[in-house]
């Protein structure tokens, strides 16, 4: 399963990650940073397209896709 | 508050590959800019496209006045600031003295296009081997919501509060159609950040932005229609939303100039990028 | 018989030969009168030289471009008249508040305003007390003749790239225009291009790369907003300021003996020069100090002539340098309103020795 990663501390929570996610599997989390702002987080399975990340502002979501195996072993 | 062990989260486990990471060329700093504002996206573009050229280490920026003022924190490259609207002066001045050198401007619409319009063309028209990168979001950001050049007719600031009227305060500036016009310009593309697609595309041309400069082609000019949810006064998606349903209309996309590959459409047959 | 050979030129094509001979590399400017034979001069001499010349679109650019070449660390400069100064001083300042080596070259014109393109010294003010704004300081060189033309190009690159800072040539319509014949050789304290590059080596913009491998990015800039910074920096900016006094320059002709000593500098200097010589010769004892900086004012130097002296301030303008002059001497033992007196040429008047005469006679009367 592909995965993202929040940089929280660069996290400004202007959510534009949660409109550009494909598979709406991005939403708001209730927990806030430092700086005050709302953290998002990821409740379903991610696809890796990283559209999220491309609309990120703050360069504060890193991607992981997972691999196909002879991929992986090459 | 429990602290993110972003160490063993940033781990690639087995099967999986980063796929989206920052660039060296960006500096690690948090940018000053309010959240949702379209600027990180486009210092992000500039970041990649520094770094994929393989360029920063000879790039000199010159940063302008606004919200950009501070444009220099945010790339590991040398910067010199230059006074409102001057940028593309002081590049000229930079490229003539620094021939090896890249030099890009970073200016937003009142910069470039109100106080800086003289030089902007002039430098444009000389075909500068620089790169302008123009945010337009129709408004002024750092002075606090007031009418840009750019601002839409019918827009509401804080000096047009019935909303930009023709009569009174003109039209909005077409800048990308502007320069298109200049034989200097070696190419000229308008291009949006509200959408995963027209990033995609706005980077695309910012490649071929920097690429005419390095190629000695002439002046390279993107303009990239760009959020301001804080003086729209929207959220962030909202912002967003308005760019492709109120902006696009008035400031059509694509590439109006293109030196490299001679395809030119003035005529509102226009070429994504 | 010598053999230094001499060309007979403007005083404006002597800038452009001088700047060239000093290590220019670009020159920015805009056409002005009475000044174009620079950028006329320059638009082949540069080139030829592997150097850049662009004709700028306005001043305002101009002066930008100079900020961005010279932040380069590369000799640069531009050249105006009043109108065009004006337009500049936005670039000054900022050039001043990053530690920026700019030359510019002021061929004074009649003003206010549009003015005429006859001599003035209207602009002094403007030259030594910043004219931007701010706090700022620009180093302030004062040719009067087409040699000196020629020579002071080479001091002011290099009291721009020692002290990181504008330096302005403050010339006139006479300066500029008048044809003289200049020994086209280095000065004796002329600082090779190499020197200019190595005081440069620590700030100018250039790529990291130049700079090897693990070399941090460089910043210039004049703006600083955390709590304390400014401050910081404008306290960096006033010991530059201080430290220019070193640079004070000046010239005294025939003071020993003389109880009334005029101060004028550039063309009204020369022309008094004449008129001295004329009074000498009848027996009046009068003499000339000539400041060759107005910033720094060579105050100390004219203080030293205080005892026993009157000073007539002449200069073409409404009363300008007097000002610096009354400061110098201000709260000396016996000094009074009659010490430092004052005659003004109107701008827009051309003035030949014979109508320096009087007013010099005139102070001398008056002053005992």
């Amino acid at each position: 399963m592909s995965r993202i990663v929040f940089l929280e501390e660069r996290c400004k929570g202007c959510g534009l990650c949660v409109a550009a996610c494909p598979v709406h599997i991005l939403r708001p989390s209730g927990r806030f940073n430092r700086h005050g702002y709302e953290l998002m987080e990821m409740a379903g399975t991610c696809t890796g397209c990283a559209s999220c990340a491309i609309m990120c502002p703050d360069v504060a979501i890193r991607v992981f896709r997972s691999v196909k195996p002879r991929e992986n072993a090459a | 508050m429990p602290t993110q062990n972003l160490e063993e989260q940033l781990r690639p486990a087995a099967g999986e590959k980063l796929v989206f990471d920052t660039n060296p060329v960006l500096s690690e700093r948090l940018t000053h800019y309010c959240p949702g504002c379209h600027h990180g996206i486009a210092h992000r573009l500039v970041g990649e496209t520094l770094h994929e050229l393989g360029v920063a280490s000879r790039t000199i920026l010159v940063a302008s006045v606004g919200c950009a003022t501070f444009t220099y924190d945010y790339f590991s490259v040398d910067g010199l600031e230059a006074p409102h609207g001057r940028a593309c002066a002081v590049a000229t001045g930079v490229r003539r003295a620094r021939p090896e050198a890249v030099v890009f401007t970073y200016q937003g619409d009142g910069d470039m296009a109100a106080i800086g319009m003289a030089e902007s063309l002039h430098a444009a028209n000389r075909g500068e081997k620089i790169t302008s990168i123009f945010i337009n979001n129709t408004v002024y950001g750092m002075t606090g919501g007031q009418m840009a050049p750019t601002t839409l007719l019918g827009q509401k600031t804080t000096t047009t509060r019935d909303g930009r009227c023709m009569e009174r305060e003109g039209g909005p500036i077409h800048l990308a159609e502007i320069m298109a016009g200049l034989d200097g310009v070696a190419f000229a593309a308008r291009c949006a950040l509200d959408s995963v697609q027209h990033v995609r595309e706005a980077k695309k041309a910012m490649r071929t932005a920097f690429e005419v400069q390095i190629e000695g082609l002439g002046y390279g000019f993107l303009e990239l229609l760009s959020g301001c949810p804080t003086n729209w006064h929207m959220d962030p998606v909202a912002a967003s939303k308005r760019i492709a349903e109120a902006m696009i209309p008035v400031f059509p996309l694509g590439v109006f100039k293109n030196k490299r590959t001679e395809q030119s459409s003035q005529s509102g047959k226009v070429h994504h990028a | 018989m010598s053999t230094e050979q001499r060309i007979l030129i403007k005083g404006n094509e002597a800038v452009a030969f001088g700047a060239v001979d000093a290590g220019l590399r670009c020159y920015f400017g805009y056409p002005i009168t009475p000044q174009n034979e620079i950028p006329e001069a320059l638009s082949t001499l540069l080139p030829e030289r592997g150097g850049q010349f662009v004709q700028a679109e306005s001043e305002v650019a101009a002066v930008n471009m100079l900020l961005g070449a010279a932040a380069c660390g590369v000799p640069s400069m531009t050249s105006s008249s009043g109108c065009g100064l004006s337009l500049m001083q936005e670039g000054i300042s900022y050039m001043a508040g990053s530690h920026i080596p700019g030359v510019l070259v002021n061929m004074q014109r009649g003003g206010p305003g549009l003015g005429d393109i006859g001599p003035s010294q209207g602009d002094y003010f403007q030259a030594v007390k910043g004219g931007g704004h701010g706090d700022h300081r620009n180093l302030v060189l004062a040719p009067a003749t087409a040699q000196e033309c020629y020579d002071c190009m080479f001091r002011a690159l290099a009291l721009a790239f020692k002290y990181a800072n504008p330096v302005l040539v403050l010339g006139d319509a006479i300066v500029g225009q008048i044809k003289e014949p200049v020994r086209r050789v280095p000065p004796a304290d002329a600082v090779s291009e190499k020197t200019l590059a190595a005081l440069a080596a620590p700030w100018r913009m250039e790529g990291y790369g130049k700079r090897g491998p693990d070399a941090q990015p460089r910043l210039l800039k004049s703006v600083y907003l955390a709590e304390g910074a400014l401050a910081e920096r404008n306290r960096l900016l006033a010991q530059k300021y201080a430290a220019m006094q070193a640079e004070c320059a000046w010239e005294c002709t025939d003071v020993e003996d003389a109880t009334l000593v005029v101060v004028a500098f550039g063309s009204v200097a020369r022309i008094a020069r004449s008129t001295i010589r004329r009074l000498r010769a009848e027996g009046v004892r009068v003499g000339l100090f000539r400041p060759l900086t107005l910033f720094p004012f060579p105050a100390e130097a004219l203080l030293a002539l205080l005892p026993g002296r009157r000073f007539l301030v002449m200069e073409q303008n409404l009363g300008q340098m007097v000002e610096d002059v009354r400061l110098a001497l201000f709260g000396q033992p016996g000094v009074t309103p009659a010490t430092v007196q004052w005659h003004g040429i109107m701008p827009g008047l051309f003035v030949n020795a014979d109508d320096l005469r009087e007013p010099m006679l005139q102070a001398l009367k008056e002053a005992f």
